[in-house]
């Protein structure tokens, strides 16, 4: 009998060894080989200094594996939650406390103590203060991140304005001029189903005088959109749309926002520093004096920003963290911010960088070095990504006419309520021992 | 060597995985649906609740779930005798006597069911992009005004029904011939002698003929197409104005991007409940109607 | 009606509709080889002005699609090989292996067909998390490893067989491994063509679970990869067509070379009670 049965034992065996091999291939990287996440256009530009680093550190190997923006949050948990963890990432500092609480990330503050490249005191200060949650540092600011007003100058001298708008009143005027709906022209971009926008208006409101309240209240466990200062934002931004001065698609329906932009249907497009380096790039040198950078108005005055950006962090189950320090120190040093910024226009977060070269003679840039020693942050808990969402797709609503204001502030908070439920059971009830947490 | 052995051997391997992988998953996904599993549990296993019907009583409060039911069963309600219907009328087509090259004719009808959904469904997006897109192109040749198709919410379930469409009705194609090509053609002689009109027949001779058919063909496509997620997906990320929102898109998006997977396990068997009654229904009725 | 008209109409209505079908795969074909920001353009163009295969030079270049192409044959093949195993032992056992509880099994298995394979796959996720399975080809192709649906399949064809056949070469001394073997596979050969068919099909065009366990890129199967890169790229869209051409084509040629045997098999698993 055994005879018999023996050829298929040995197919067992195979199939079984197969898939052990197959399982193998989850891959122990090899020795000194660091898988480095980014997010969005950032990798391209990285490969690009890559080089330089290896040469540097002949024994450290960088693979990096570029995220779309709109994935990357998910592919982020899903890591986290599979225990695929890459190296180091960066990370939009949005979107640090969330991974912070998940007791993801490694804390940074000892190997920042020893580092010789890294003074945080050079850093913008809001900007390094977005990276300590609960008193430990987690990441280190790779670049800054606020938005900013991109505008075509001819196309707002031809309409009779020689600077770009101070304030809402003056920029309301601005869009109102530019605006032609029947021909297709729109004052500007605000794509539906993006949330920097608004989120960039409401942080500039005055939210009142209790200490930490913004767009949360109560330490994060309430949402703050019935508040005055957000609903004075909302209205601002529906009304945008409502008269006609933006149209209400989202960013796959707007299609390439360069080429528009450089045809004049857009004469304004908020968005971040990267887009300096995409203008330089995709328009014509012919147009590159027609468009321009400024600070975001402010609702009476010089607005102040959204402290965004990214950081760079290294995860807790990362097996290479002395190699992953060393990139991180690189990435630090000014003169490479500043290739950094050559490459694609993303703002150093250390002042020594602005110093000297392009960016210390760049007029385009010169409008965010003001803004960002005023900036605000969003709210710091982990559920900030999906209450922002949410706050999207009702403003969306709104946008639609399907709501009104204050119905889509309330409806704001009752889902911002309802998404925080969780985090006041666990601040409430919880040891502050396990909010630490100790277990890898 | 004992028979009762031997056939466990035979057994145990395909059991094996679908114990494992199947089943007990399916029973721990029911307990994970009496909990509130989130990323806070996630992170530290105390900070777990069990909430016993909860979850359920949530969703079903939730309006975004309601909407997402809609949403699906819009598209069953619309996308099943639609496919069904070009099924049935391709399928009559290739089996009508008149017909020149069927193989050609039924490779062609055939080939959109073997495609991959994802590869199509960015094709289609394409195709009825509002400014560009051959769709819009073509009705403007005959003067129709542009519709935004995957950008109003109107149009959104539309598109994506005539997609499914498109994509799967050469599978039941296929099944309905071979039921076509099994009703005995003495039957149609006999009518035709008898003087009826090609209409009377199919209706008295080929619709009960195929019958059982039908039916088969209906649950199978119907509890498929409950299952729409890859096309809302690729083609319009659950929009416009949240309208292309699935139940199993909701499930995805609780589950893997928000990882809450208690709440994501309780829509993932409402659904399996909603799915099964349904089915339970067409039963039962079919059989009402073979007795009457 | 005139014959000559009802023919006409008959073969007018079919190439009608076989042009409905084929042309959204047509038009990616000839898009593939547009330049990139042709297809954008009023009126929609019908055929490249100067083909070229660029957007493919750019897919396996830079968005490393022949990683994701050799991933897709990779975790398809070892599935089908593998499942088809799995599938043919247990399919013939319940048609011709007699043990207690066979029909009452088989019952259950047909109920679990039921069950929407979503259910299963949250903790399925987390099931392989602590295997330490998640991001691995293991982790995409141990679940597929057996469908109800294939047993069902063999069962159906695997009863054909005559029970004759079976016992005189029982009587003869002959285990049951050795009959299966040696007497069961050859005469199952029809439908292990068939299934291996299907399986491939099912694995190469598999989307929501692979999307979910496969984390990192190096371990993309072509449709992941290609929803990716539509996420990143949707102004691209020559490059799309490119991705999609690459995604279809290798299935669709299966399919035109092996379509007696497909068509055959879903008749068996559709029409027969």
């Amino acid at each position: 009998m055994s005879c018999r049965a023996r050829p298929w034992r040995h197919a067992w065996l195979v199939a079984i060894a197969c898939s052990a091999l197959l399982g193998s291939c989850t891959q122990a990287p090899d020795n000194h080989e660091l898988t480095f996440w980014t997010i969005g256009r950032e990798g391209e530009a990285i490969v690009k200094l890559l080089p330089a680093f290896e040469l540097a550190h002949p024994d450290v190997h960088v693979r990096v594996q570029q995220l779309p923006l709109t994935a990357a949050h998910q592919k982020l948990l899903t890591a986290f939650a599979g225990d695929s963890t890459p190296d180091l990432s960066q990370l939009g500092n949005t979107w640090l406390p969330e991974l912070a609480a998940l007791h993801a990330l490694e804390p940074l503050q000892a190997r920042v103590d020893r580092s010789r490249v890294i003074q945080p005191r050079d850093y913008f200060a809001s900007i390094w203060a977005t990276n300590v949650i609960d008193g430990t540092l987690y990441g280190v600011p790779w670049y800054v991140d606020t938005r900013l007003l991109f505008y075509r100058r001819d196309l707002l001298q031809a309409a009779g304005f020689d600077a770009p708008p101070r304030n809402w009143a003056e920029w309301r005027q601005q869009l109102a001029a530019l605006s032609d709906p029947a021909r297709h022209r729109y004052g500007i971009l605000l794509p539906t189903n993006e949330y920097e926008q608004l989120m960039s208006l409401a942080l500039q409101q005055d939210y009142g005088p209790h200490p930490g309240d913004g767009l949360l209240r109560d330490g994060g466990r309430y949402g703050n959109f019935e508040s005055a200062g957000f609903r004075r934002a909302l209205a601002f931004y529906v009304d945008t749309f409502r008269l006609r001065q933006a149209p209400a698609i989202t960013n796959v329906e707007a299609g390439n926002p360069w080429t528009e932009f450089g045809r004049g249907v857009y004469a304004f497009y908020l968005s971040g520093p990267w887009n300096i380096g995409e203008f330089r790039a995709r328009l014509p040198a012919a147009q590159q004096d027609d468009w321009a950078t400024a600070p975001l108005p402010g609702p009476t005055g010089s607005g102040i920003g959204v402290a965004g950006g990214s950081s760079l962090v290294i995860f807790r189950r990362s097996r290479h963290k002395d190699a992953a320090w060393q990139l991180i120190e690189y990435l630090s040093q000014p003169a490479v911010q500043r290739q950094f910024y050559d490459l694609l226009g993303d703002m150093p977060p250390r002042r020594s960088s602005w110093e000297g070269g392009a960016l210390h003679d760049d007029p385009k840039a010169r409008a965010f070095r003001q803004q960002l020693e005023q900036v605000r942050p969003a709210p710091a808990v982990p559920e900030w990504e999906r209450i922002a969402n949410e706050m999207q797709l009702v403003a969306a609503e709104a946008i639609a006419g399907r709501l009104s204001i204050d119905q889509a502030a309330a409806e704001m908070d009752r889902r911002a309520d309802a998404i925080l439920a969780k985090r006041r059971w666990v601040l409430d009830h919880t040891h502050p021992d396990q909010l630490r947490g100790h277990t890898p | 060597m004992n028979p009762q052995r031997t056939a466990w051997l035979f057994l145990a391997p395909a059991l094996l995985v679908l114990g494992v992988f199947f089943l007990l998953p399916v029973l721990a996904a029911l307990l994970l649906s009496l909990t509130d599993y989130d990323l806070y549990a996630l992170a530290d296993i105390r900070n777990l609740r069990f909430v016993a019907l909860g979850n359920y009583w949530e969703l079903l409060q939730r309006p975004l779930f309601w909407s997402a039911l809609g949403h699906t069963m819009y598209f069953v309600a619309v996308g099943v005798p639609l496919s069904l219907g070009a099924s049935l009328g391709a399928a009559m087509l290739l089996n009508s006597p008149l017909a020149r090259c069927k193989p050609f004719f039924r490779t062609a009808l055939f080939a959109p069911v073997v495609t991959t959904v994802v590869a199509t469904a960015v094709i289609w997006r394409y195709l009825f992009n509002t400014k560009y897109g051959m769709a819009n192109y073509v009705l403007g040749l005959v003067g129709i005004h542009p519709v935004d198709w995957l950008g109003d919410p109107h149009w959104a379930m539309p598109t994506i029904i005539a997609f499914a469409v498109w994509k799967n009705f050469g599978y039941n194609m296929i099944i309905f011939l071979a039921g076509l090509q099994a009703i005995p053609p003495d039957l149609y002689e006999a009518a035709r002698i008898d003087g009826a009109s090609p209409w009377r027949q199919f209706r008295h001779i080929t619709l009960p003929m195929l019958k059982p058919t039908m039916l088969m063909v209906g649950i199978l496509t119907v509890s498929g197409y409950f299952q729409l997620f890859a096309e809302p997906y690729v083609m319009t990320e659950g929009g416009p104005l949240q309208s292309t929102v699935s139940v199993l898109y909701l499930m995805y998006d609780e589950g893997f991007k928000w990882w809450n997977l208690g709440s994501a396990s309780a829509v993932a068997f409402l659904l399996f409940l909603i799915m099964f009654a349904v089915t339970v229904l067409m039963l039962k009725l079919s059989r009402r109607g073979e007795q009457a | 009606m005139n014959p000559r008209l009802a023919r006409a109409l008959v073969n007018g209505l079919l190439i009608g509709v076989a042009a409905v079908a084929l042309f959204p795969l047509l038009w990616m074909l000839s898009v593939s080889f547009m330049a990139p920001g042709a297809a954008s353009a009023l009126p929609p163009p019908l055929l490249p002005r100067h083909a070229s295969w660029n957007n493919y030079r750019e897919l396996f270049v830079h968005a490393g699609m022949g990683r994701y192409l050799l991933n897709s044959l990779l975790v398809a093949g070892t599935i089908t090989v593998l499942s088809l195993a799995c599938n043919l032992l247990a399919g013939y056992a319940f048609a011709k292996l007699r043990f207690a509880g066979r029909e009452r099994l088989f019952q259950a298995l047909l109920g679990a067909l039921v069950i929407p394979a979503q259910v299963a796959m949250l903790p399925l996720f987390l099931l392989l998390k602590y295997i330490g399975l998640v991001n691995s080809y293991a982790g995409v192709v141990v679940p597929a490893l057996a469908t109800v649906f294939g047993i069902f399949l063999v069962r159906q064809y695997a009863r054909g067989i005559p029970d004759e056949l079976l016992e005189a070469a029982r009587i003869d001394g002959a285990g049951e491994w050795r009959i299966f073997a040696q007497i069961v596979l050859p005469l199952l050969k029809p439908i292990i063509v068939t299934l291996a068919i299907f399986t491939f099909l099912a694995a190469w065009n598999d989307f929501m679970w692979p999307l979910i366990v496969l984390t990192g890129q190096d371990h993309y199967t072509l449709p992941i990869g290609l929803a990716s890169l539509a996420r990143e790229h949707s102004q691209d869209s020559e490059l799309m067509m490119a991705g999609s051409v690459v995604t279809v084509l290798p299935v669709l040629l299966l399919f035109l070379s092996l379509q007696r045997y497909y068509l055959e098999g879903l008749l068996l698993g559709s029409v027969k009670g």
